[in-house]
């Protein structure tokens, strides 16, 4: 568990469109990495590319190395489905299954990844991943009831314990409480500091408080200029980021003067 | 969530309920809502017109002696081998058709490059546009002399399962030809609701499944049949209720014997459906056969509530898990 990425020079192009270029940096493993900047700069962009989701879209496509662990996620003959179970992703919205009920839907990539898996082990898996997300006391007593009837911070916890149910060498967070409230922002905050003891955390976000609160390394993404690509300004320890950073515009940034 | 009636939870909440009262009210409103009422009203008498029509002309026929009722054996017998061969030929349709319809909605929702889907769905709906009598022609002339060689070849080595029975029509054309076409009927109608429900699925779903490292394959069996579950039943229905009703494809392909039942699909003796047998009876007939007639479109018009109210059943009772909260 708990690996390093290693990104050396990624350029990210949608067909001919060069979307973020040039981003070089390392995550550290049993760490929160934020990833802050203004709406477009591509952070989230970047950040799909880390687990290969970006490649949805027809036509995308990344120049450049992801390395985890030494090994090169976009290497020849390296299936993105396998990446996949190894990275696992939060989204920005609540996304349950709304069809599963609530332990299905933790059990949902537990199943995918062992179709012979006992029901004992499973329902032991389940608990303990709703456990590790802070949901489990919230949820025991209606498990087979529908994910999309809990609240949505409740939801996004699911989604959590969903994504570490398959124990995840890292864990990709994108704006996973821009849908919330304050109450259950700060459940899914203390959640991730409890489980960067275990994963790589990677957490894109628009709320630089939170980006204060909960991460490690800072990472600041921006403009070159309206019709550059984006790409990354400066990344540094939070603390020096947001008192001290190298870059003036991610001073501006970080004090407010824009974004 | 506290224990509501399952009927208000579906409807919006009422206007009228929601307006304190003394609020003007403004002619548009009081216009456009007493149109619709007025609509909604309508079809409601619409349909117990239909009823009540069916139940009066039928009326003589439920209640007259055996030996008067055509056939002379009675309404029931003279009933149940056309509400048989209705049942069966649908329902082996169906068989045929959803599956297909579920592998062709996905094939352009989730696997086709985009102009492939385009073009294909486009010709999927022409097809829903050909007449029926055009599906019976092909049927007739087309269909019915191919499936000779392989029907006889299913009655010599498969003949031990009811439907191969044989012995083989020699002209081919049998209740499995009847089959084949309404399958191939209710085909675009089945896949026209499916592919929107298919294509209506949420991204994030599939994108949630994706990210848990599923493949495509496993993606669509997470996200897009649960989700689209409620319209392979609709479909399905939709189709099932055409191939129940339809007319002129099963009358022009079946030599009827109406009062034949048997499982049997390849046999040149195979019952006929209601309406097929309605449409080749009703001219030739007076008097109590009439009502006979009527009979049994009673019949066929109970099936279709029947198989109507079923489906819904189906799909109000895990509305619950359908995503639509």
């Amino acid at each position: 568990m708990a690996k390093r990425i290693e990104v050396k020079g990624l350029d990210i192009y949608y067909d001919k469109f060069l979307a973020v270029q040039g981003v070089t940096m390392t995550i550290e493993p049993r760490s929160v990495t934020a990833l802050i900047g203004p709406s477009g700069c591509g952070k989230s962009t970047f950040l799909r590319t880390l687990n290969r989701m970006h490649e949805l879209v027809p036509k995308a496509r990344v120049e450049g190395k992801v390395l985890m662990d030494e090994q090169d996620l976009y290497g020849a003959g390296v299936d993105p489905v396998g990446v996949r179970r190894h990275i696992g992703m939060v989204f920005q919205r609540p996304n349950p299954f709304p069809t599963m009920s609530i332990y299905d839907n933790v059990a949902a990539g537990l199943k995918l990844n062992n179709k012979r898996i006992k029901k004992a082990d499973l329902d032991a898996l389940v608990e303990r991943s709703l456990r590790s997300a802070n949901l489990w006391e919230e949820v025991k007593d209606r498990l087979p009831k529908p994910g999309s009837g809990l609240s949505g911070g409740q939801q996004q916890r699911l989604c959590i314990a969903r994504a570490i149910a398959v124990a995840p060498d890292v864990l990709l967070m994108d704006e996973p409480c821009s849908a919330l409230d304050p109450i259950s922002t700060q459940a899914i905050e203390d959640l991730i500091t409890e489980l960067k003891e275990q994963y790589t955390i990677v957490i894109v976000t628009h709320n630089m408080q939170q980006a204060q609160r909960v991460s490690d390394v800072t990472g600041f993404f921006n403009l070159k200029a309206i019709g550059e690509p984006g790409g990354l300004v400066e990344i540094d320890t939070t603390t020096k980021i947001f008192t001290n950073p190298a870059n003036q515009s991610t001073e501006d940034y970080v004090s407010g003067r824009f974004g | 969530m506290p224990p509501t009636k399952e009927s208000k939870r579906d409807r919006p909440p009422a206007a009228e309920g929601g307006r304190p009262r003394g609020t003007p009210q403004r002619l548009g409103d009081r216009v456009f809502s007493g149109a619709s009422t007025g609509a909604g009203v309508l079809i409601l008498v619409i349909l117990a017109g239909v009823a009540a029509f069916l139940i009066a002309e039928a009326w003589p026929a439920l209640w007259a002696d055996s030996e008067d009722v055509t056939g002379g054996d009675g309404i029931v017998l003279y009933i149940w081998p056309v509400l048989f061969g209705t049942l069966i030929s649908a329902a082996f349709a169906l068989v045929i058709a959803t599956p297909l319809a579920v592998a062709i909605a996905l094939f352009i929702s989730h696997y086709a490059p985009r102009r492939v889907a385009s073009l294909l769905g486009y010709v999927i709906d022409l097809l829903a546009a050909v007449p029926s009598i055009i599906f019976g022609l092909w049927g007739v002339a087309e269909l019915a002399p191919m499936t000779v060689g392989p029907t006889e070849w299913l009655a010599d080595n498969l003949g031990f399962i009811p439907l191969f029975d044989g012995p083989a029509s020699a002209t081919g054309r049998t209740m499995l030809v009847a089959v084949i076409v309404l399958a191939v009927m209710i085909l675009p109608i089945a896949t026209a609701v499916i592919r929107e429900a298919f294509l209506q699925t949420p991204r994030l779903h599939e994108e949630a499944s994706l990210a848990l490292g599923a493949t495509r394959w496993e993606m669509i069996r997470m996200a897009v049949l649960p989700f689209g579950r409620s319209a392979i039943i609709g479909g399905s229905m939709l189709g099932l209720g055409r191939a129940l009703g339809e007319t002129m494809a099963v009358a022009i392909v079946l030599s009827a014997n109406r009062d034949i039942v048997s499982f049997d699909l390849i046999s040149s003796a195979n019952s006929s459906t209601i309406a097929a047998n309605i449409a080749l009876s009703f001219p030739e007939s007076s008097g109590l056969d009439v009502n006979t007639l009527i009979a049994s479109g009673l019949v066929l018009f109970a099936v279709t509530l029947l198989v109507n109210m079923g489906a819904r059943a189906v799909i109000n009772r895990r509305r619950e898990f359908s995503g639509a909260n």
